[in-house]
């Protein structure tokens, strides 16, 4: 099957691995919007959204066929190709970086051995940093296309945030990388599996916290949903938008929750490994059992990070942002150098 | 080799013609845009040459870093056409002729190179993986790389120095 010097088997495969991997982040992105409003009625004590199908079950189903059905509305003074530009670069770079992550091990299919990893390239998390580098341009463009102050203030405070706080998660991803010796995810989780089994989160105590500050701002959820403050910005970079359009950015929001959860699952918490210290492939399943439970425990731990992003959404207040810029650049940054320093003197010493 | 002839073709393609539309554009927002695409298609010749490394870091410090400042300034300013100033037509004329004088002076020097004989190793080679790229860096040339090092930590501190000031 070569043609154009192309394995064509190899590129369906792939396209295969593709789809079923953006399929499964839209429908997951969908339902945390659900679980986002069930938790936040717990969490107040409602009841929820519980009208459309049996717990309300339908109710993305809902929400996405308003949004479609609604007016689609371009302001006449807007730069009308950025203004479709940005919902759509939002989009976009939400779904990059899912290609890089190791959603399991290896299928063994028609006798074939396909890896669950769309890209298994030299670079990973340098990938995911440019990728989340370039999330910036959607806010931006599309807060400038709007032509509208607020939406202007918002998309810079936004894209001030953002690069403010990669700053400190690259810090405390290096620290990772020098315990893994490795850019690679499947190298990153492999250093994991192997030997004694011990996540990095044991490790790496202060980096994951860090890490998991950085993606909440990063992601603009509260308490550092500063470009989308109400009381202060109306609603935010979006504030022009209507239909689909609108739908995007809020929907690469919750795609981006569950990227970097899935992130934070695969570089701290093992990624698709089932359980610490222990070694499974003495429980005597085949390999296509544990491949598939492993993807399962991978799903698992994303969710209860995406379950602990709705909690701190709906348990803290939002920051100022002066707090917000103090926070990144006087306290991370150090502490995240820190532990870098610390780190690299630990590994220096115990390999000697 | 076709398909690599083929993704050349079109990337090569790409980098003139934003590069091109990045300097004819009129409004300064689009050019950051177009000069953006420029880099994502450099960044496409860096992989196709296998040098993972530099085209991430391409695409990480000027698409992801310095072009999101050159947009912070260019929309704060609202540097829209109207308010751009018309530019005198000599300045322009005087412009173009030192553009060319660079442009003349780079093809001279660079026409007697050694650099004609060497063909690009496509899609093969392996000095452009990070682990050899660092051992390189890190051991044959690490006096100009710490010296470097040191001139980007110097304009830092020149940076808030500069920012400091009342």
């Amino acid at each position: 099957m070569y043609l154009l010097v192309i394995d064509w088997i190899f590129l369906l495969e792939k396209f295969i691995l593709v789809g079923f991997i953006v399929t499964l982040s839209l429908i997951i992105a969908m339902y945390t919007t659900y679980a986002e409003r069930k938790v936040a009625a717990w969490l107040q004590d409602r009841r929820g959204p519980n009208r459309a199908g049996p717990f309300g079950i339908l109710q993305p189903l809902a929400d996405g066929g308003k949004l479609f059905f609604k007016e689609e509305i371009i302001p006449l003074a807007s730069s009308k190709f950025l203004f479709i530009l940005g919902p759509s670069l939002a989009m976009i770079t939400a779904l990059l970086t899912s290609a890089v992550i190791p959603w399991g091990g290896t299928l063994h299919i028609f006798g074939k051995d396909v890896s669950l990893q769309i890209a298994d390239i030299n670079i990973g998390i340098l990938y995911i940093f440019g990728v989340v580098s370039l999330g910036v341009y959607g806010i931006m463009i599309g807060g400038w296309a709007s032509n509208n102050k607020f939406s202007l203030i918002a998309a810079i405070r936004g894209a001030s945030q953002m690069i403010s706080y990669e700053l400190a998660m690259g810090l405390s991803l290096l620290a990772v990388l020098m315990l893994t010796g490795t850019l690679q995810m499947s190298g990153i989780v492999g250093n994991q599996i192997q030997g004694s089994n011990v996540w990095h989160v044991i490790y790496q105590p202060i980096g994951f916290f860090i890490f998991f500050v950085c993606a909440l701002a990063e992601c603009n959820r509260t308490p550092f949903d500063l470009p989308e403050a109400e009381n202060e910005l109306n609603f935010g970079y979006h504030q022009e938008y209507s239909s689909m359009k609108l739908g995007f950015y809020l929907f690469a929001e919750y795609i981006n929750m569950f990227i970097s959860s899935a992130v934070m699952a695969t570089l701290f918490f093992g990624g698709y490994d089932i359980l610490p210290f222990v070694d499974e492939t003495k429980w005597g399943l085949s390999g296509n059992m544990l491949t598939i439970l492993g993807f399962c425990a991978l799903m698992a731990k994303t969710f209860f990070f995406l379950f602990v992003f709705i909690w701190i959404r709906w348990t803290i207040p939002r920051f100022r942002y002066d707090q917000l810029m103090n926070l990144g650049w006087k306290k991370l940054i150090p502490l995240a150098l820190a532990n870098m320093i610390i780190t690299a003197a630990v590994v220096l010493w115990l390999n000697k | 080799m076709i398909i690599i002839k083929i993704l050349f073709g079109f990337l090569t393609v790409v980098a003139i013609f934003s590069a091109l539309m990045m300097i004819t554009s009129k409004n300064p927002v689009y050019s950051v845009l177009w000069l953006i695409v420029t880099f994502f298609s450099i960044s496409g010749h860096y992989i196709l040459l296998n040098a993972q490394f530099l085209a991430i870091v391409n695409i990480i410090v000027y698409a992801g870093a310095i072009m999101v400042l050159f947009l912070f300034v260019i929309m704060l300013m609202n540097l829209n056409k109207e308010t751009e100033p018309q530019k005198n037509r000599w300045i322009k004329m005087i412009g173009a002729i030192a553009g060319g004088c660079l442009l003349l002076v780079l093809v001279a020097a660079l026409k007697d190179v050694g650099l004609k004989k060497q063909v690009a190793m496509v899609n093969g080679g392996d000095i452009g993986l990070i682990k050899n790229l660092g051992k390189e860096l890190f051991s044959t040339y690490v006096v100009p790389f710490e010296i470097s090092s040191i001139l980007f930590l110097s304009a830092m501190v020149g940076a808030v120095v500069i920012g400091k000031k009342e």
